[in-house]
């Protein structure tokens, strides 16, 4: 059930990010970039709060008046900001929603993810509070129904002595005093949210907190326009001894406040429960099957530090040495955060199949799919192509070549082929040429597999793939998993490629047994591809 | 010229879906009672008698306890429920035996509850029982009052007049 969901889910979330993906460009689709969108807005939303602070007057009367006064009399200004302080805010609860959405679709929540999915329910909350928090000091006619209805809903508890809700039902009952109060609380509960964004990114490597430039001015330009076009305004001065009604309700912060008033307070708060432990029940409904964490060898580690560089998930970590190798470090992986996704191996130095060793082995690992499985199913799978223009295709699981029957090796991401991968399959006449075929761009399922994979091959980041394979017979393609047709017809045009171009120059054939390393041939070392 | 066109397009569509956005934070209004109704509000927080009489102790029950603890009365900690009716035009909407609150059951009892009437003129009675008798009423108040279109008209009592507040 769970998963026909999240299926569907993801249908939909590819269908509408191809699109964007065509207009934007996978760097800036906003749907790739909602975790650092969510970011991006809070601080507008803090930093537009602390400039509205200057004018602002806590008071019965003064509150009213003094937000009026910036929206009416300064609205060139202190409007645009009030404006920008409203609909920042509403955009980061967009951005949480379809950004919990979207991870839910792509799988992304269970596992080692739980820990960013559990603490982004906290985040929901302090969102939440935030701006309910926020509509009561306009003191407008929507603040007091908020104040009403949320205190009804608080009242339902066990919590307080008396009613909160009376000090709304009549004038006296409310003194300055209570501004006071929740210009403390909206200014506590944002810092604690910040606190909270904090935790949810730590277990995270290199996290994205910010958007890309380009797409920050657009949207920071869009909420000017919008600023312009339809100010945030307030609703008339709140009466406590006439019922707030008819009010604007922000959809986006009170959906839940009409169903209160058409259920109960109590069915409300049951809804509100149901839904908390559904969220923080659901990485383990079921529980993700893990396979085996990747392996230090430590006999071919050196300590170079670039598996930790490249895991995207904080798993390995940099220790002493402790088996007395004249190295000052070595890799040590924390097996409850690896996901065994293989973009360490690729990393690896060690990992080059032209290794001579019997048994291939390299610095780190996977268990259940190593380097000497993924250079026999190579060997194996390139045995299989006939004819001109023979392409290999090395596909995520994740991506659109996952379902290919031929000439395609699968494996749990792209970049866990280390370069001399495509070295060793050119160099040896395996195949014509190598499709690197990974998952839409931007929508990488390990984060920075596609981003790992183009600096490694284009030399900016180690390994780098060695200047002498031969760039146009490598394709790369990025496609979602409904991409299908799109990722066949960019394979068989790279095949009519490969056949107009000419004879390759091979420098190590293939040894008569696929699984031994040749003898004769030696694979010049290169800054990069040795241990 | 592409990245310029891809801008411009990017953001139409970022700025049609703010539009969206900032639609949906006022709009569609929300009316919480139809229109030409009001609220009709019972709310107090008192508390009733206790539950048992109070008993004066003896000179001997006095000096047994600790010089700081030392009192006249023994009174029982809880409190009694307090039952509230509320009649309108005649016709009982409310009526309720309102427990003490607090874990020891010594705390006030209090009562919130909305009514939604259309706007008119009504006959209003409240009636309320705070002590130990078992029937009648040891604080009532019945009057007319008229009712405006989104009035929230409240219904409150003041223990230090011992009284029924209408406003």
């Amino acid at each position: 059930m769970i998963g026909a969901i999240r299926k569907a889910l993801r249908t939909g979330f590819i269908l509408i990010e191809q699109p964007f993906d065509r207009l934007f460009g996978p760097s800036l689709n906003p749907l790739a970039q909602l975790g650092a969108l969510g970011f991006f807005f809070f601080w507008i939303v803090a930093v537009s709060g602390i400039y509205l602070f200057i004018f602002f007057d806590t008071g019965i009367e003064r509150a009213y008046q003094s937000v009026e006064h910036l929206t009416r009399d300064q609205w060139f200004h202190a409007g645009v900001m009030r404006s920008f302080h409203r609909y920042a805010s509403d955009l980061m609860v967009v951005m949480v929603a379809v950004h919990l959405l979207r991870e839910f679709s792509y799988d992304r929540y269970r596992g080692v993810r739980w820990y960013s999915w559990f603490t982004g329910l906290p985040i929901i909350w302090l969102l939440y509070a935030s701006g309910i928090t926020g509509y009561w000091l306009v003191w407008d006619k929507l603040a007091q129904y908020v104040a009403l209805a949320s205190s009804e809903l608080l009242d339902w508890l066990p919590i307080f002595g008396e009613p909160i809700a009376r000090n709304f039902i009549a004038t006296g009952t409310l003194t300055s005093r209570f501004f006071s109060l929740m210009v403390f609380m909206h200014v506590a509960v944002p810092l604690f949210l910040l606190f909270i964004m904090w935790v949810h990114i730590l277990r995270i490597s290199r996290p994205r907190v910010n958007p890309p430039r380009a797409l920050a001015l657009l949207s920071l330009a869009a909420l000017v326009a919008v600023s312009i076009w339809k100010p945030a305004i307030s609703q008339g001065r709140a009466e406590l001894a006439v019922v707030p009604s008819p009010v604007g309700l922000d959809w986006f912060f009170l959906p839940l406040y009409p169903l209160a008033n058409i259920w109960s307070n109590g069915t409300v708060w049951a809804l509100l429960g149901a839904f908390s432990l559904m969220i923080a029940l659901m990485p383990w409904l079921p529980p993700l099957r893990r396979a085996k964490a990747a392996d230090i060898d430590l006999a071919h580690c050196n300590g170079c530090t670039r598996c930790a560089e490249d895991c995207p998930y904080e798993a390995i970590r940099m220790v002493p040495r402790t088996d007395g190798m004249p190295f000052p470090a070595q890799a040590e992986v924390n097996p409850s955060l690896c996901v065994s996704c293989g973009i360490c191996v690729g990393a690896c130095p060690s990992s080059t199949p032209f290794r001579r060793t019997q048994d291939l082995r390299t610095g780190i690992d996977l268990p259940e799919f190593s380097l000497k499985e993924l250079r026999e199913r190579v060997v194996e799978i390139a045995g299989t192509l006939k004819g001109s223009g023979r392409v290999l295709v090395l596909a995520c699981e994740h991506g659109a070549a996952a379902g290919r029957l031929e000439g395609t090796v699968v494996m749990p991401c792209v970049a866990m082929a280390p370069p001399s991968l495509i070295d060793f399959i050119l160099s040896r006449d395996l195949a014509d040429g190598v499709a690197v075929a990974g998952c839409a761009e931007s929508a990488c399922y390990n984060r920075l597999g596609i981003k790992w994979t183009e600096q490694r091959f284009a030399g900016e980041r180690d390994p780098y793939l060695r200047a002498r394979v031969p760039r146009e017979r490598i394709a790369l393609i990025w496609a979602s998993a409904l991409a299908v047709s799109r990722t066949e017809a960019e394979i068989a045009a790279f095949a009519t490629r490969l056949v107009a171009l000419p004879p390759k120059r091979l420098r190590s054939p293939l040894p008569v047994s696929a699984g031994s390393p040749p003898a004769r041939v030696h694979a010049p070392a290169e800054p990069g591809n040795g241990p | 010229m592409s990245r310029v066109l891809h801008l411009s397009g990017g953001f139409i569509v970022i700025a049609a879906l703010f539009a969206a956005v900032a639609w949906l934070s006022d709009h569609p209004v929300y009316r919480q009672i139809p229109e030409g109704s009001a609220v009709m509000m019972l709310t107090f927080v008192h508390s009733a008698d206790r539950r048992g009489e109070c008993r004066r102790l003896s000179p001997e029950e006095i000096a047994k306890l600790p010089p700081n603890m030392r009192r006249v009365q023994d009174c029982p900690r809880g409190r009694r429920p307090i039952y509230v009716e509320l009649d309108v035009d005649g016709r009982n909407i409310y009526r309720a035996s309102l427990p003490p609150t607090g874990i020891a059951g010594d705390g006030p009892s209090r009562v919130y509850q909305r009514f939604v009437l259309p706007a008119r003129r009504y006959d209003v009675a409240v009636r309320m029982r705070d002590t130990a008798r078992s029937d009648g009423f040891d604080h009532e108040r019945h009057e007319a009052i008229e009712v405006a279109p989104d009035q929230l008209f409240v219904i409150d009592y003041r223990p230090e007049s011992g009284e029924f507040i209408f406003r």
